[in-house]
């Protein structure tokens, strides 16, 4: 009986409960008796308190003239220093605009493309082609960002192959790897190339669990396949839709310095250069670490304001359906 | 159900079919010419393109390559910082998704809050770095597999899966007099290969392809994994060609970086297309289970 009850603690307490037995004890008392599980979940709190939330208390460093000899505490305070030195640095509005655009256009051009494959992939009536196919379309996903990266140079290199359709047609090369007009798209392109499939995934599974018989009393009614796709696919993946765009465009300072570091050449820095990357020369290459922690800091406070502005907007849009 | 098409319908059909197509060739033009590519002559590559003529090939790439010190130490590296990675995170994660699990956890909503404040809100490149420098990590694997272990999404994925197993069977234990410790090791872990399956191998995915945290924890290139001497073989060879000034030995070197490059390619990506096809489906699954939640 004394097993029973521990098990389901909702049951437990009102015939525990006399008076004097506060909510503390009762605690306690189920800590004590189940302790295995509080030994289970201990390396997940002490990772999570080591590498997450002492970096964020580490973070105040961004407010102080921080010098590793005399650690975070000793240093001294400096108020905003540190963010005004950066937000009046001749490279911030370059910078900034780069983040902000990098992502923006990304956003825009790259959101659509995993909805419509979903939709056109739904469409394919024999299931063992549409499993090849998204066998096809999800491979890119998996390679590595260094290969990616890699490999746009040498297809963009002026001796590569693009470039040798290129001089074919017009008798001179382009250098799009240097060419600073060109360092958006061919992120941007390159990113929905190898993430566009794999995030179809959840809005092909939407489509796959549509009632059939909604698609069976639309045909009857006369509708064809446009008409269906527009009247009840669409409909089907707005929540979906909704979400995701919240979270993406939340994330939208958050953008990955992987890959826009390695595609960085010394020529194409006017648009190239990030927040992120900035925060890695200025810190770890320069070692100046408040200031880069100031910036990084400056980056992500704008991700929190972007994320609740563009929850707000959804929600006006969606009919009160936001994330939260 | 036999479906008529109206004439309309079979052209959208129709077009939906080229642009699919068109789809597939785009994702896989570049991919297969890597592969070709990285049996010819860099030579004739270079001046001619592909070419189908048996003459025109070689396995030199592949030789250079397989004698190559630093590929062979970065491809060991990689294997033991994504072996060892894969195993800390499954199982701090499975630990830590049980308790979360159990009906009537005392501090589940407390620990659970913990966690996911730190999907939104982060210290950043530089605190975490001193973090791992205080702590005396850099330059050794621990930098690599401790700080990245705790992924708040593989706990949501774990404690998700945990749910579905059926309760009666804990209950059955319990009133047998099993322990915690009995049930979660002999009835709850034995229950779940799947998942354990599908976070071991998002965890070894994901550090085969990581740069970032090696680039900046580990400075020794004999602790380098293969995606940083890829990185220099791929990337920073290509990028500052000035710096040889004969240009007899600029030739020879470019010959030689465009040989290497391909089969580079090809040998790095060798773990994940061989396991590709085989887990795609699971992978596929660790998307839908973590998007319902």
């Amino acid at each position: 009986m004394q097993e029973l009850m521990k098990a389901d603690k909702n049951t437990a307490i009102p015939m525990q409960s006399k008076k004097g037995y506060s909510k503390l004890k009762t605690n306690l008392k189920y800590i004590r008796e189940n302790y295995f599980l509080y030994l289970l979940i201990a390396p997940a709190l002490i990772l999570t308190i080591v590498f997450k939330y002492v970096p964020m208390y580490g973070a105040i460093i961004a407010f102080k003239d921080f010098s590793t000899i005399k650690g975070i505490l000793g240093s001294e305070w400096v108020g905003f220093a540190n963010f005004t030195k950066f937000l009046s640095s001749p490279n911030f509005g370059t910078i900034f605009m780069s983040t902000l655009k990098l992502s923006f256009y990304g956003l825009i051009l790259g959101f659509p493309v995993p909805i419509i494959l979903a939709l056109m992939l739904n469409q394919v009536r024999r299931a063992a082609i549409k499993k090849n196919i998204q066998l096809v379309l999800y491979a890119p996903n998996f390679i590595s960002v260094v290969v990616i990266v890699g490999m746009l140079f040498i297809f963009l290199s002026p001796t590569g192959p693009i470039n040798q359709i290129v001089t074919l047609l017009t008798g001179e090369p382009v250098s799009f790897l240097s060419d600073p007009d060109y360092f958006r798209t061919i992120y941007i392109l390159s990113g929905i190339w190898q993430a566009a499939g794999w995030s179809s995934i959840i809005y092909v599974a939407a489509l796959a669990n549509v009632d059939p018989e909604l698609h069976n009393a639309a045909t009857i009614d006369g509708a064809n396949i446009l008409q269906r796709i527009i009247h009840i696919d669409l409909p089907t993946l707005k929540p979906l839709m909704a979400v995701t765009f919240i979270l993406a465009a939340g994330g939208i300072m958050a953008i990955g310095f992987e890959k826009a570091y390695l595609m960085q050449t010394a020529m194409n820095l006017p648009t190239s250069e990030i927040i992120p990357t900035y925060v890695y020369k200025v810190g770890l290459q320069a070692g100046d670490y408040a200031y880069s922690a100031a910036v990084g800091l400056f980056n992500s406070v704008i991700n929190v304001v972007m994320l609740i502005v563009v929850n707000y907007i959804v929600k006006k849009l969606n009919e009160g359906e936001g994330l939260y | 159900m036999n479906i008529k098409y109206t004439r309309m319908d079979r052209m959208i059909l129709s077009l939906n079919s080229i642009f699919l197509f068109l789809a597939i060739l785009i994702v896989l033009v570049p991919l297969v010419y890597v592969v070709l590519a990285s049996f010819m002559d860099p030579t004739v590559l270079l001046n001619k393109g592909l070419s189908f003529k048996l003459k025109d090939w070689s396995l030199e790439g592949y030789k250079l390559i397989l004698g190559n010190d630093a590929m062979i130490r970065g491809f060991i590296n990689s294997i033991l910082y994504s072996v060892g990675f894969a195993i800390v995170t499954v199982v701090v994660s499975l630990f830590a998704a049980y308790p979360l699990s159990v009906n009537g956890f005392v501090g589940k909503n407390l620990f659970m809050t913990l966690f996911i404040i730190t999907m939104f809100f982060s210290g950043g490149l530089i605190p975490t770095y001193l973090v791992v420098k205080d702590l005396g990590m850099l330059n050794t694997a621990w930098a690599i597999i401790l700080p990245g272990a705790l992924n708040v999404w593989n706990i949501i994925l774990a404690r998700t899966y945990f749910k579905g197993i059926p309760f009666e069977l804990h209950e059955a234990a319990k009133v047998d007099g099993a322990s915690d410790l009995l049930i979660f090791f002999k009835i709850v872990l034995p229950l779940s290969k799947p998942i354990i399956f599908v976070l071991a191998m998002y965890a070894f995915v994901g550090q085969w392809n990581s740069y970032f945290d090696a680039m900046i924890y580990l400075e020794d290139p004999s602790l380098h994994p293969l995606q940083l001497v890829l990185r220099s073989i791929l990337i920073q060879n290509s990028t500052d060609p000035g710096m040889i000034s004969d240009q007899l030995a600029m030739a020879e070197l470019k010959k030689l970086s465009e040989m290497i490059k391909y089969s580079s390619i090809v040998i790095s990506s060798l773990p994940l297309i061989v396991m590709y096809p085989f887990f795609q489906k699971y992978f596929e699954k660790g998307v839908m289970v973590g998007s319902l939640k």
